[in-house]
């Protein structure tokens, strides 16, 4: 499975706190230059996973690699192939934008004082750098975070819950340019969220989580596709519904409406067959699932919070 | 290694704590500069004369006169007869105890504050060198940074070890100039007795001889500094173990307070000589007052203590280096 692409190789990942076990064996791949999304409700073990992945909790058992080197044996070097934001960007509040980076210049001896510019550009701060990070707004020190994340020019980004408490705009701009470092700088990033929506429109790939457990792994389109509904306004509808029954499953009724699986194929077909039977098809729809039906779907009846 | 030192000084510069702790001793030693004139003065006025033997003569005479009075615990009228043996010995070998002058405030300021006001700007430092960084939620920062963690914590270290330095160098200026305006800056050389020893009830006087102030004054402040480092490191200890730095300073707080009262009521109580709140007076063995619990030495209240803070350190890198953080 291990391709020369991998930048993260993960190996049945474990942690046990107590007798209680919380990450109940992981493993996965990242490659260079995709965005690989978190998915799952609070407490199904992300941030444990994350908090592992940067070196903050130590694994029961399991491997972490980061670009060839070993996260446990090689912690210095592994470690340096990453950034990250874990929750809250949260940074010495008492100094300004332009000290804490230079703080953390400081701390690693390769980076030279010049990337503490080319950085505040990127995420686009040059108006505040010089100001208290104490003063800044939430969407502002999320700018900062990232610009930390960045200085040592990383080869895996990791961002835990990115645009939590962002505005609209926020996490459209976080969305584009998480978008932009992986396609155009070619990182790999992490990112966690409890947010279809937002996964959905960042991420090539998502791992969803529940309970420890890494669940599915696949492409976003996917596992959307296979989780897709078919919204049907149809009129008499217990006829519509005997027809449908004989090529497909219902799902559900909702005031006046049928809703089946999504076939991409079928639809045409069925909607033919209606028709023919003298139905009126007054509107037919797609419909995402929301996290919740994903997670009913795939655990069983598992609700989120 | 010097990076991350900087680093750390850097944050406690821009915190303004040694601001503070320099504003707050500056205020003290004025406080206190004003009391010890007002004192002088009453003293002056009582005897009538400036004459410093007329008022060890007085001291004597008050001493003899808290002696005679019933109802003192019998380890008051120890430690007063002791203390009646060495000003009859200043007087017979005509050697002025306060004599004033800066260095003597310094001297005095410096004896008296060992056990509490000196710990207690210690632990402003150091209480939330490693707690304010997990409660911010910067330690997480700091972690995934490829630097080590012990070398970080011992960058922290090193950092509590530089500002308790400053701190005691401050106090030293400090309490040299202010009172300098009031009593003068001279006295440098005077000679002070030390080498008391108290066996039972006697006072050994064997070992007393003459030493210059400044001397006196490099010992004593070489003791206080054993000392800050001592509840420096404990106060960093507590730090590394706890989140919350209120709860720290609650913690050594209780200690250091528990420490001066027991100090008073432990002489029965003979394993309370391994606490290491009981043995912070190390200026009392060169000044050669009683000790709380009969058979300390100087040499053994330095033992408990560096016993004490090598534990403390070995707790704070063990629990730094494992510790999973959430």
């Amino acid at each position: 499975m291990t391709n020369g692409n991998a930048t993260l190789v993960v190996k049945d990942l474990r942690k046990r706190i107590g007798k209680k076990e919380i990450i109940k064996g992981l493993s996965f791949e990242l490659k260079k230059g995709e965005v690989f999304g978190f998915l799952g409700p609070n407490g199904a073990g992300k941030t444990t996973t994350i908090r592992m992945l940067v070196g903050l909790i130590k694994p029961t058992s399991g491997q972490i690699s980061l670009c060839g080197y070993d996260l446990h044996r090689e912690f210095s070097k592994a470690i340096r192939q990453i950034g990250c934001i874990v929750e809250n960007p949260e940074l010495y509040p008492y100094l300004t934008g332009w000290e804490n980076l230079e703080h953390f210049v400081r701390m690693v001896p390769d980076i030279p004082k010049y990337r503490i510019s080319e950085v505040v550009e990127l995420a686009g701060l040059q108006n505040r750098i010089h100001d208290r990070v104490s003063t800044y707004s939430l969407g502002m020190r999320q700018r900062l975070g990232i610009a930390q994340a960045l200085l040592g020019k990383p080869k895996i980004l990791i961002l835990d819950e990115p645009t939590n408490g962002l505005d609209p705009v926020g996490i459209r701009e976080m969305r584009e340019f998480i978008r932009f470092l992986a396609e155009k700088e070619g990182l790999t990033v992490l990112v966690s969220s409890h947010l279809l929506s937002e996964i959905q429109l960042m991420c090539d790939r998502v791992a969803i989580m529940s309970k420890g457990e890494i669940i599915r792994i696949d492409t976003v389109e996917h596992l959307l596709a296979e989780q897709e509904r078919v919204i049907w306004k149809v009129e008499p509808i217990e006829k519509a519904k005997s027809l449908l029954e004989e090529e497909t499953v219902i799902i559900g009724e909702e005031d006046g409406t049928l809703i089946t699986h999504y076939d991409a194929e079928k639809v045409p077909l069925w909607n033919e067959k209606l028709v023919k039977a003298g139905i009126k098809v007054s509107e037919i729809r797609t419909k995402l699932p929301t996290l919740e039906d994903l997670f009913i779907e795939l655990t069983g009846g598992e609700t989120i919070d | 290694m010097i990076n991350l030192v900087y680093n750390e000084m850097m944050k406690i510069v821009r915190k303004k704590r040694l601001l503070i702790i320099a504003a707050i001793i500056a205020v003290l030693v004025a406080l206190f500069t004003y009391s010890q004139m007002k004192r002088v003065q009453t003293l002056q006025e009582q005897l009538g004369t400036t004459d410093w033997r007329a008022q060890l003569q007085q001291q004597i005479i008050d001493t003899q006169n808290r002696l005679n009075s019933s109802g003192l615990s019998e380890e008051w009228r120890k430690f007063l007869q002791i203390r009646l043996k060495q000003q009859q010995y200043y007087l017979d070998h005509n050697i002025n105890p306060s004599a004033p002058g800066a260095p003597t405030f310094m001297r005095m300021f410096a004896e008296n504050s060992i056990d509490l006001f000196i710990p207690l700007m210690v632990m402003v430092i150091a209480a939330d060198l490693v707690s304010s960084e997990a409660s911010g939620g910067t330690i997480k920062l700091l972690l995934t940074r490829p630097v080590k963690r012990w070398k970080i914590l011992l960058s922290k270290y090193i950092a509590m070890i530089l500002s308790v330095s400053f701190i005691l160098l401050s106090l030293g200026v400090i309490s040299y100039f202010i009172p300098g305006v009031v009593f003068g800056f001279g006295g440098w050389t005077m000679p002070l007795l030390t080498g008391f020893s108290v066996h039972g009830e006697e006072l050994d006087t064997s070992n007393v001889h003459l030493l210059s102030q400044w001397k006196y004054l490099l010992i004593e402040f070489g003791l206080v500094w054993f000392v800050s480092i001592i509840v420096g490191t404990l106060t960093f200890m507590l730090s590394v173990l706890m989140r919350s730095t209120a709860a720290v300073m609650g913690i050594m707080l209780a200690a250091l307070i528990s420490g001066a009262i027991l100090s008073n009521m432990v002489s029965s109580w003979e394993s309370a000589k391994y606490l290491f709140m009981v043995n912070l007076r190390l200026t009392d063995y060169v000044s050669g007052m009683a000790p709380p619990i009969a058979g300390m030495t100087l040499g053994f209240s330095m033992t408990v203590l560096t016993v004490w803070g090598l534990v403390a350190l070995m707790i704070s890198f063990l629990v730094f280096t494992k510790r999973d953080v959430y």
